[in-house]
């Protein structure tokens, strides 16, 4: 039997984490209950999070958009907010599973499980997403290029939890483009995932972020390539140098989805691709 | 964890609720929390508690018509995916009463049919729709 706790704020739930930091928080349970049928591994205890009022919601504030951690891809898709400044964030969270999953997955499980297939995770990490974590001892702003240690490890601690994100509201005038590569539109999980902001300024690029998934053992951000391509002139060229220089800097590899050169191939023409998008 | 579709066919003996995969991949199962289509494969039940749970026994008496729709076009072979179709669909019409394709398509992406070839279950929707 598991046991399940079930507290209704923000404040029980901390504490009660902190007596027993082996508890498993649990959200909308896409990941969690995905369990193998035949070996059915039970979890000892669970800290139910969908009751804390304080981590679901989206608010706006002047410098940056804090997203609770509960918050369904549902919500984060319909909402115009997020369609207004974050389109990128919006479109990932529109292809993540189906209806039914959208309707339940959240994103600070989508972060928390750190897969490295996970969509929304490349997108945080062009926007340059704080994640705000919280324990009794408070809260600790976690830069999000900094969360992600380790193949499904991240810098959380076990007495913390996913409380927000804050995604600082973008530049006038920047892109963002985002890109799943996957069996089917729906339901599918990615090959390879792409997001991408850009500015122009000039004819060239001010500003140039890009990460991936599912092409390295974490979401990464690819900065050596940011950096070869900052400051060049939009067009064909800088678009396939830029999807070069990104498909020498992963090393994919070949699993039930995938192969590795499928995945590096894709990389290649997906990242040239949006690149020329940014115009 | 107690699932969610377990409790509503063993226990409630609400056998219209289907398992198909039990791992969240084919939408047999689903059923409306709080309005909202889900995967009961899915749901623990502790997160149940005070919150509604609509099954296809209760869509049986809201909407009748739409069964005889299914039927009509050919929405329905063999009938495992049946009953999570007509929730997810009886949630969509209420978010939108007159869905385009599109809408009905990227409304059933997460459930499977391996019968019909979708062309019936879309074609009852956008005629119950339509009515
Ligand atoms: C059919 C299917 C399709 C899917 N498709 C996609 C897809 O297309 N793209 C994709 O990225 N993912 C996909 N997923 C995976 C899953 O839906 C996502 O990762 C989802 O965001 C997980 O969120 P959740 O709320 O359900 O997490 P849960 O299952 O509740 O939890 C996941 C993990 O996060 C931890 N956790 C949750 N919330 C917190 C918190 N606030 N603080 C600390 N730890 C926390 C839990 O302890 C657990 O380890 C799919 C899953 C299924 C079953
Ligand atoms: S049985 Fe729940 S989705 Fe297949
Ligand atoms: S009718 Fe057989 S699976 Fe849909």
């Amino acid at each position: 039997m598991t046991r399940a706790l079930t507290p209704s704020n923000l404040r029980e739930a901390l504490s009660l984490l902190g007596e027993d930091p082996g508890l498993v928080p649990m959200a909308g349970c896409t990941d969690l209950m995905v369990t193998d049928p035949v070996e059915r591994v039970e979890l000892p205890a669970v800290l139910d999070l969908t009751r804390v009022r304080e981590l679901r919601g989206i608010r706006r504030g002047k410098e940056a958009l804090e997203i609770g951690a509960t918050t369904t891809f549902s919500e984060i898709g319909s909402s115009a907010d997020v369609e207004e400044l974050f389109p990128a964030l919006a479109r990932a969270a529109r292809v993540i599973g189906g209806w039914q999953i959208q309707n339940r997955a959240t994103l600070g499980g989508n972060i928390a499980n750190a897969s490295p297939a996970g969509d929304s995770l490349p997108v945080l990490l062009v926007l340059d997403a704080t994640l705000v974590a919280a324990s009794t001892n408070g809260e600790r702003r976690i830069p999000y290029t900094e969360f992600h240690v380790g193949y499904r490890r991240t810098a959380l601690e076990p007495s913390e939890l996913i409380d927000r994100v804050s995604l600082p509201i973008p530049v006038p005038g920047s892109v963002q483009a985002f890109r799943k590569v996957g069996t089917r539109e729906a339901q599918a999980i990615s090959k390879v995932v792409v997001a991408m902001l850009g500015r122009v300024e000039e004819g060239k690029l001010a500003d140039y972020r890009l990460a991936a998934g599912s092409v390295a053992p974490t979401p990464v951000r690819l900065a050596e390539v940011e950096d070869s391509i900052r400051g060049r002139s939009v067009g064909e060229e800088t678009a396939s140098l830029a999807g070069s220089l990104a498909r020498a800097a992963v090393k994919p590899i070949d699993d039930v989805r995938s192969t590795a050169t499928y995945r590096a191939f894709a990389l290649e023409r997906v990242v040239r691709r949006l690149t020329l998008q940014l115009i | 964890m107690a699932r969610l579709l377990d409790v509503l066919r063993e226990r409630l003996e609400l056998t219209g609720t289907k398992e198909g995969c039990g791992e969240g991949e084919c939408g047999a199962c689903t059923v409306l929390l709080e309005g909202r289509p889900v995967l009961s494969c899915l749901v623990p039940l502790v997160q149940c508690a005070e919150r509604e749970i609509q099954t296809v026994e209760g869509l049986a008496d809201s909407v009748p018509s739409f069964f005889e729709q299914f039927v009509a076009t050919g929405g329905v072979q063999c009938g495992a995916c049946t009953p999570g179709i007509v929730v997810t669909a009886a949630a969509l019409l209420v978010e939108s009463p007159k869905p385009t394709r599109d809408e009905v398509q990227k409304a059933l992406a997460g459930n499977l049919c391996r019968c019909t070839g979708y062309e019936g279950i879309i074609r009852a929707l956008i005629e119950e729709a339509g009515r």
